[in-house]
């Protein structure tokens, strides 16, 4: 969830919203945020499935490092979203053996 | 980005970096800073609680209002930093290997290397501990304060180390709930006055307790706490479970040294610091030849620290190349001296003093002037 008002940072300013696109789903922005930090706004933590066993990870170092936030984005796979900026449009897909996945393999 | 005339290449945009980067440009040199991440300031700019210390040390002030000014010193002396630009490899005769934002790849040929890349959290391992909600202290801080990104509505969280007991703090500041901190030392590991903190806005502090695991499907959704004994042995029958839908991870730091193990320097191991740490002398320079370290790369500190060690890895390196004499130098560094060793005094600063001094103690003589 948004945190809108704080006691140090004050309100957070009121920029339009861009909009992503997660698994064919429609979801706010704010430009140049890291990917996962507008997914987890979104109320998802899941990010991706692990390939063989499909066991579902999301953000664990947010630096860049631990690479368990890694999703498809723009045709690209493994793309860090805890250090890939939001840019309009970007077209995002959850990488690993999902069951959804699978359906549409 | 260019490879003419760079006569020092600063490794990571942090607190340690950018002090290093502005005090060797002050004294003349070109400075080129290097850092993979898309903007500086390390993890200056999600500290928003107010430094410790003295006047000195910037106490009182905010840590990213220390990155603000630290950025514009560093602009204003004329140091270069170029992000999104990662450092893969540095060769033996110190060429330093980069990836550029737009991915051109480049061999710079700097006079001398600070590295000062600084440090990344630790995990843990429980049943659970890879669903997602899971995330380091660190993550969950730069998620609340940079982002405004709450992960959850309830947050456990495990560390009562400075990080934890902050980010604990901080969670509540952003309207977050903590449902506990668990520690499982018998005693509070960071500063008593955070501690006070989160303790008056009724976080249970559970001392002699771990979190022996996390339940969910997709995520988080609740975890099972645990009393540990004298022998960090879980209690049988003192489990309890709470709901929460995030855990925080703040049980220490390790130092990234991966690019001073390709240098070749000495290492030593100190786990109080954060375990394998490159060893250096009194000007912050490795026993590789050019190569110096800055901040949680050689002991994992606090950003205070980071900053007079980056500044007086700043000034030896300009000394180095000649861009100040050696007697105006000392008169620097000596000034760097007193504060660092002002900040390592008390409880806590007394034992990193004695460490970091292990470290100074190996990493003496490499170089014969």
């Amino acid at each position: 969830m948004r945190i809108l008002r704080h006691p140090i940072l004050g309100n957070l300013d009121e920029q339009p919203p861009v909009f992503i696109e997660v698994d064919g789903e429609l979801i706010p922005a704010r430009e140049g945020e890291p990917i996962a930090a507008a997914i987890i706004a979104a109320g998802r933590l899941k990010l991706r499935h692990t390939r063989k066993s499909g066991e579902p990870r999301g953000v664990f170092c947010g630096i860049g490092r631990c690479t368990d936030c890694v999703m498809t984005v723009d045709g690209q796979a493994n793309v860090r979203t805890c250090v890939t900026p939001v840019k309009a449009g970007m077209k995002i897909v959850t990488q690993g053996a999902s069951p959804e996945r699978e359906a549409q393999e | 980005m260019t490879q003419s005339d760079t006569d020092i290449i600063v490794i990571g945009a942090g607190p340690a970096g950018l002090s290093a980067a502005a005090e060797a440009a002050r004294l003349g040199a070109a400075v080129l800073v290097l850092d993979e991440n898309d903007r500086p300031g390390g993890q200056l700019f999600k500290q928003i609680h107010k430094f410790f210390g003295s006047k000195d040390h910037r106490a009182g002030v905010r840590g990213y209002a220390i990155g603000d000014s630290l950025l514009a010193e560093t602009a204003r002396l004329g140091a270069r930093i170029e992000l999104g630009a990662v450092v893969y490899a540095i060769y033996p005769d110190r060429r330093v290997a980069v990836i550029t934002a737009d991915q051109r790849r480049l061999l710079l040929n700097p006079k001398k290397i600070i590295l000062a890349t600084g440090a990344s959290e630790n995990a843990l391992a429980f049943p659970g501990c890879t669903l997602p909600g899971v995330m380091s202290a660190g993550a969950v801080q730069t998620m609340v304060n940079l982002h405004r990104v709450l992960p959850a509505d309830k947050t456990l969280m495990v560390g009562s180390g400075n990080v934890g007991l902050i980010v604990s703090y901080q969670i509540r500041q952003a309207g977050g709930k903590v449902a506990a901190l668990v520690e499982a030392a018998p005693v509070i590991g960071g500063y008593g006055v955070h501690a006070a903190k989160i303790s008056r806005l009724g976080v249970p502090i559970l001392t002699g307790h771990t979190v022996k695991c996390v339940h969910g499907t997709d995520r988080v959704e609740g975890a099972t706490l645990v009393a540990l004994d004298d022998k960090f042995r879980a209690v049988p029958g003192s489990e309890r479970d709470i709901e929460i839908g995030c855990v925080a991870i703040a049980v220490g730091l390790t130092p990234l040294a991966e690019l001073a193990l390709m240098c070749g320097c000495k290492f030593t191991y100190i786990p109080k610091l954060g375990g394998h740490l490159p060893v250096h002398d009194d000007n912050m320079e490795t026993t590789a030849a050019g190569i110096y370290v800055a901040g949680d790369i050689t002991g994992v500190e606090e950003a205070s620290s980071a900053m007079e060690e980056g500044r007086l890895a700043g000034i030896a390196a300009a000394e180095a190349l000649g861009r100040v004499a050696p007697s105006e130098a000392a008169v620097l560094k000596q000034a760097v001296w007193a504060r660092l060793n002002a900040l390592r005094t008390g409880r806590f600063g007394q034992a990193r003093r004695d460490a970091k001094e292990r470290i100074t103690a190996e990493g003496r003589g490499a170089h014969v002037v």
